[in-house]
């Protein structure tokens, strides 16, 4: 902590009934001058900023971050103090004097794990989590599905603990989701591990030397990390093909350049949660047979399924990869959580008899620890954000966000695992939703415009005309000849008039109206004063419209002007 | 007198010329014009004639009444501002409706009220000239009044929501009725009595009629009163005999009517119901709860999700003209437009309180209308599109027109901002738009609120840029 002494401890009382204020810590202000008073003054103590620790990750081989010196400026943005260990970003290549001109402090690896919030990336240790203040928040990856002796650990403790690989697959909570971040970089990366221990390049050529043919990939599981490993890939000049369980998704396998590869006669999966679930016997049987077929052709096979809190499901046998052509790559992206290949072991190369080389490497985005940090501390800064409303520095946690609630594993040592399921609209479901609605036509309040119902108005609006005019004294009727064909003139011209310039239209057709004038003019000096006086009158306003709406149309046709 | 009818002929294809060259940009100052040349030629023709009949002292009259109707007239068209056309339009109109009722009330008292005497009119044709000072008196008293009402109404003198008298169809229908009645017995017996109720009764209904219409029905209203102006310049002709006042009024009406048409097609709506009024006074208050949480941002915000947009569109809307914003806008799409990124507008056809308001208030700022779409023209681009501003408007870009079969504005087409990767709504409030319909666009995902005055956000906007 900053100096001594300053630090006492508030219980809240009296919680709103949706938000939680995270902050029950006070403490005295400027910590420069060192107060010896302990709480109960609130009044008279003015609200330091909430200090953010980014201690050094101590998991071994772990080279990402939880802050860059760009999120640092962000979080310091939205109010709140950063303090970095020494060296939390050497591994990837944030040097301390970085994250000292972004605005954090430097300080010591137990000075981060007792700052008011601890932003971490691995699974924190048993030793860490005993670092962590009373009332302190944690929001770091934690596993909660696949490590109750963490969540124990954690709940032992008055904490607070979000869990940033438990964010509901909900769009809202895109931008918090570090699964998807670090699979997208794991995903490009298992590509590169691929090429590196490919004894081939991946395009193809044609050179005075002979033809290359591309390299062939199959990339198994089209999520986040699957897409990312089929535009790598392609980008690289191989031919891809990918397969999903959900067949829906061969339209973005297409976008990125590769070929879906279908398991025959599929009833369809997903269970309503964005992520794949486990599949049928049957199902299994058919894809079997498929990921047989392929094996036997294709040089490189990247792995990417996983069902969530489950191992991982074993998708290649070992005669698969005994039939695969020496020399070939299987990158399995699920050995930590058991594997999707037969024979592939955790963080290890292994090389069959059959020459075929199994990459079980869990640690790939680490292997990017400069863009993975950067990635996962934007969803972290996403966060941090989500959980202050006010901007003011102050984290509050609302329970009744769905995305809070989800994410929130223990709050202030209440175990809250595992959250309601949220049910994900925009996944695929097994039987599509009844589509909404379509559009109402666009003109429903003319419904029945039918052809007959034209005639039968037309006719009889020519019976009564006809018999109108038939009765008529000539004059009326050399008038009404008139009229009736200008009425027809001005709609055929107005039907092409750009809705642009109805405006000007309606300007010159007011200052054409005006024409009335011509009317008042004949009028004047006959029949007495008293028509004269009126028709001056006439006149003068009819003036008015003649001079000022052709005027004022000119004004604005001036003002339309081509780019 | 044969060279004043050959100069009618001459002015009235003048006139339909200069209606047909306003149907394009290129052609619209010809067409206006060809529209000065024609009543040059008319107002020529006519003076010409009168001069020979009447006194020197009539044809000073006649000078000083023009000169001073036209000096009016040049100096507020000089001095209006864009976003006052509304109030200028239906000014003008009003006028129109004025001239014909003097006109109407000259025609009695220089015939029916001579009766015996007067030479004008043969005393066979007697009972279709009072039918016609009739009818042109009261076309010409619901243009006055109407009008009138529309320009308080569009200046804010008087407030803009609809007036809601009970049975107000019913006291419509009554008055039509009423003066289907009048004009029967000013045909059998022409008295000034019968014609001051009938001048009374237009006027009063005239009134109603707009007064029950709300604000944001406005473009359907001003198209209609300028339709109205047409036929009273048309009944003016019959009653004159005169072809060029029948031609002009028809051409005039008919154009008002098709404009009318358009406003009422792109609010999904009938004429008949634009008419009755009263849309939007239920629903505004039933309706105005907030269904789901809308997200704010800041203009700096907005500054860099625009730097980083390859497409912009903004669909303005009457909150712009309120706003004066146009000025600012049109600077923020220079600027937008120099560093390298691709700004359209979309204008829903009854976007502000005029037709083609919008249009004329992006033209003032200088923002060359090759940019400007219309909504049928935008619509399919919108799903490409990185970022849309929406300003000012509300009912335009409501996705419940297309997704909500029970919402009072169901079927109307509208501008479909929602595709679009981002959304940023320039608003005042939370409060619902004209038709009183909560707009489910604020609550979604990809939509952002910049709340506060229009002008000042898009010069926030601007500086951070």
């Amino acid at each position: 902590m900053i100096g001594p002494g300053c630090a006492t401890m508030h219980a809240v009382q009296d919680r709103p009934p949706t938000g939680v204020h995270l902050r029950p810590l006070y403490r005295t202000a400027p910590s420069s001058a060192p107060s010896p008073r302990m709480g109960g003054d609130r009044a008279v103590q003015e609200e330091p900023d909430v200090l953010i620790g980014v201690p050094r990750e101590s998991r071994p081989g772990e080279t990402r971050v939880a802050a860059t010196p760009a999120t640092v400026r962000q979080l310091t943005a939205l109010g709140y103090d950063v303090l970095v260990e020494a060296g939390a970003g050497a591994a990837a290549s944030f040097p301390d004097d970085a994250y000292r001109a972004a605005g954090a402090r430097v300080g010591t690896h137990v000075q981060a794990w007792t700052a008011d919030v601890v932003l971490h990336v691995a699974k924190p240790t048993a030793e860490e989590v005993g670092l962590l203040r009373d009332g302190a928040v944690l929001i770091s990856t934690l596993a909660p599905a696949l490590d109750p002796d963490l969540l124990a650990t954690l709940a032992a403790r008055p904490i607070t603990a979000l869990a940033m690989d438990a964010v509901p697959r909900i769009s809202r909570a895109q931008s918090l989701d570090v699964l998807s971040s670090m699979a997208n970089i794991a995903g490009y990366r298992a590509v590169i591990e691929a090429a590196h221990a490919f004894g081939r390049s991946f395009t193809g050529q044609v050179t005075a030397a002979g033809k290359v043919p591309p390299a062939t990939v199959l990339v198994v599981g089209a999520g986040v990390a699957g897409l990312a490993a089929i535009g790598a890939a392609s980008s690289l000049g191989a031919v891809v093909r990918a397969t999903d369980v959900r067949p829906e998704v061969a339209e973005q396998i297409a976008s990125l350049g590769g070929e879906y590869v279908g398991v025959p006669a599929d009833e369809g999966q997903g269970g309503g949660t964005g992520y794949a679930t486990v599949t049928s016997a049957d199902y299994d049987r058919r894809a079997a047979a498929m990921y047989a077929e392929q094996a036997r052709d294709v040089d490189i096979v990247i792995t990417t399924a996983l069902i969530p809190g489950r191992p991982a499901p074993r998708l290649i046998t070992e005669e698969m990869v005994a039939a695969m052509r020496p020399g070939s790559v299987v990158v399995d992206m699920a050995a930590a959580q058991g594997g999707n290949v037969a024979g592939s072991v955790p963080d290890e190369v292994v090389v069959t008899p059959n020459g075929v080389t199994i990459i079980g490497y869990t640690d790939l985005p680490a292997r990017l620890p400069g863009q993975a940090s950067q990635l996962f501390g934007t969803n972290l800064v996403n966060l941090v954000k989500l959980l202050t409303p006010g901007k003011g520095g102050q984290l509050v946690l609302d329970l009744d966000d769905v995305v809070q609630r989800s994410m929130t594993v223990v709050r202030d040592g209440e175990l809250l695992w595992p959250p309601p399921p949220v049910q994900v609209s925009a996944a695929p479901q097994a039987t599509p939703a009844p589509r909404p609605p379509a559009p109402a036509p666009a003109h429903p309040t003319h419904p029945d415009r039918s052809p007959a119902r034209t005639a039968a108005v037309v006719g009889v609006a020519a019976a009564l005309l006809f018999l109108a005019a038939a009765f008529s004294p000539n004059q009326l009727i050399g008038n009404l000849t008139v009229f009736a064909l200008a009425v027809v003139v001005g709609f055929y011209v107005i039907g092409n008039v750009h809705h642009a310039l109805h405006t000007p239209l309606m300007s010159v057709t007011n200052a054409i109206s005006g024409i009335i004038v011509v009317g008042a003019l004949l009028q004047i000096g006959h029949t007495g004063a008293l028509v004269t006086v009126l028709a001056a009158v006439a006149v003068l306003v009819a003036s008015i419209n003649v001079f000022g709406g052709f005027a004022v149309t000119r004004r604005m046709l001036g003002m339309f002007t081509r780019s | 007198m044969n060279a004043a009818a050959a100069a009618y002929i001459v002015a009235a294809l003048l006139f339909v010329l200069s209606l047909a060259g306003l149907s394009k940009h290129e052609t619209a100052k010809s067409g206006n014009a060809f529209g000065i040349a024609g009543m040059a030629i008319a107002l020529a023709a006519t003076i010409g004639l009168a001069a020979q009949s009447i006194e020197a002292a009539a044809v000073g009259l006649i000078v000083v009444a023009m000169a001073a109707g036209a000096a009016i007239g040049l100096w507020r068209a000089r001095r209006v501002e864009m976003t006052g056309m509304p109030e200028l339009i239906a000014l003008l109109h009003s006028f129109v409706g004025l001239a014909a009722v003097l006109v109407g009330w000259n025609g009695y008292l220089s015939v029916e009220a001579q009766a015996g005497t007067q030479t004008e009119v043969p005393a066979d044709l007697l009972g279709i000239h009072s039918a016609e000072v009739v009818i042109g008196v009261f076309i010409g008293a619901v243009t006055l009044t109407g009008s009138i009402v529309a320009f308080l109404k569009l200046s804010a003198r008087i407030p803009s929501n609809p007036l809601m008298l009970p049975g107000r169809n019913w006291l419509n229908l009554g008055a039509l009725v009423a003066f289907v009645a009048l004009t029967v017995a000013f045909v059998v017996s022409p008295g000034l009595g019968l014609l001051v109720a009938v001048t009374v009764l237009a006027l009063a209904l005239g009134w109603h009629l707009v007064a029950s219409i709300g604000g944001g029905d406005m473009p359907v209203v001003v198209s209609m009163l300028n339709s109205y102006s047409g036929w009273a310049a048309a009944a003016s002709g019959f009653l004159l005999d005169n072809d060029l006042l029948i031609i002009t009024g028809a051409l005039v009406g008919s154009s008002g009517a098709y404009l009318s048409w358009i406003m009422c097609r792109a609010m999904n709506r009938s004429f008949l119901s634009v008419i009755a009024g009263g849309f939007g006074n239920e629903g505004s208050t039933a309706t105005g709860t907030e269904d789901g949480v809308h997200t704010e941002i800041t203009a700096e915000e907005v500054a860099e999700l625009l730097r980083d947009a390859k497409s912009v569109v903004i669909t303005p809307g009457y909150g712009m003209a309120v706003a004066h914003a146009q000025g600012p806008v049109a600077e923020l799409t220079r600027k937008l437009a120099e560093s390298g990124a691709e700004v359209r507008f979309g204008i829903h056809p009854v976007a502000g309180r005029l037709p083609g308001h919008m249009n004329v208030l992006l033209a003032e700022a200088k923002v060359p209308y090759d940019i400007v779409l219309e909504m049928d023209e935008i619509n399919d681009d919108l799903a490409a599109t990185s970022v849309v501003l929406v300003i000012g408007a509300n009912d335009t870009v409501n996705p419940a027109a297309l997704e909500d079969p029970g919402s009072p504005i169901a079927g109307m087409p509208v501008l479909q901002v929602w595709e679009a990767g981002h959304v940023v709504v320039f608003k005042r409030s939370m409060s619902t738009g004209y038709a009183g319909v909560q707009n489910p666009l604020f609550f979604r995902e990809n939509t952002r609120m910049l709340f506060g005055d229009a002008r000042e956000r898009v010069e926030d906007i601007l500086k951070a840029l």
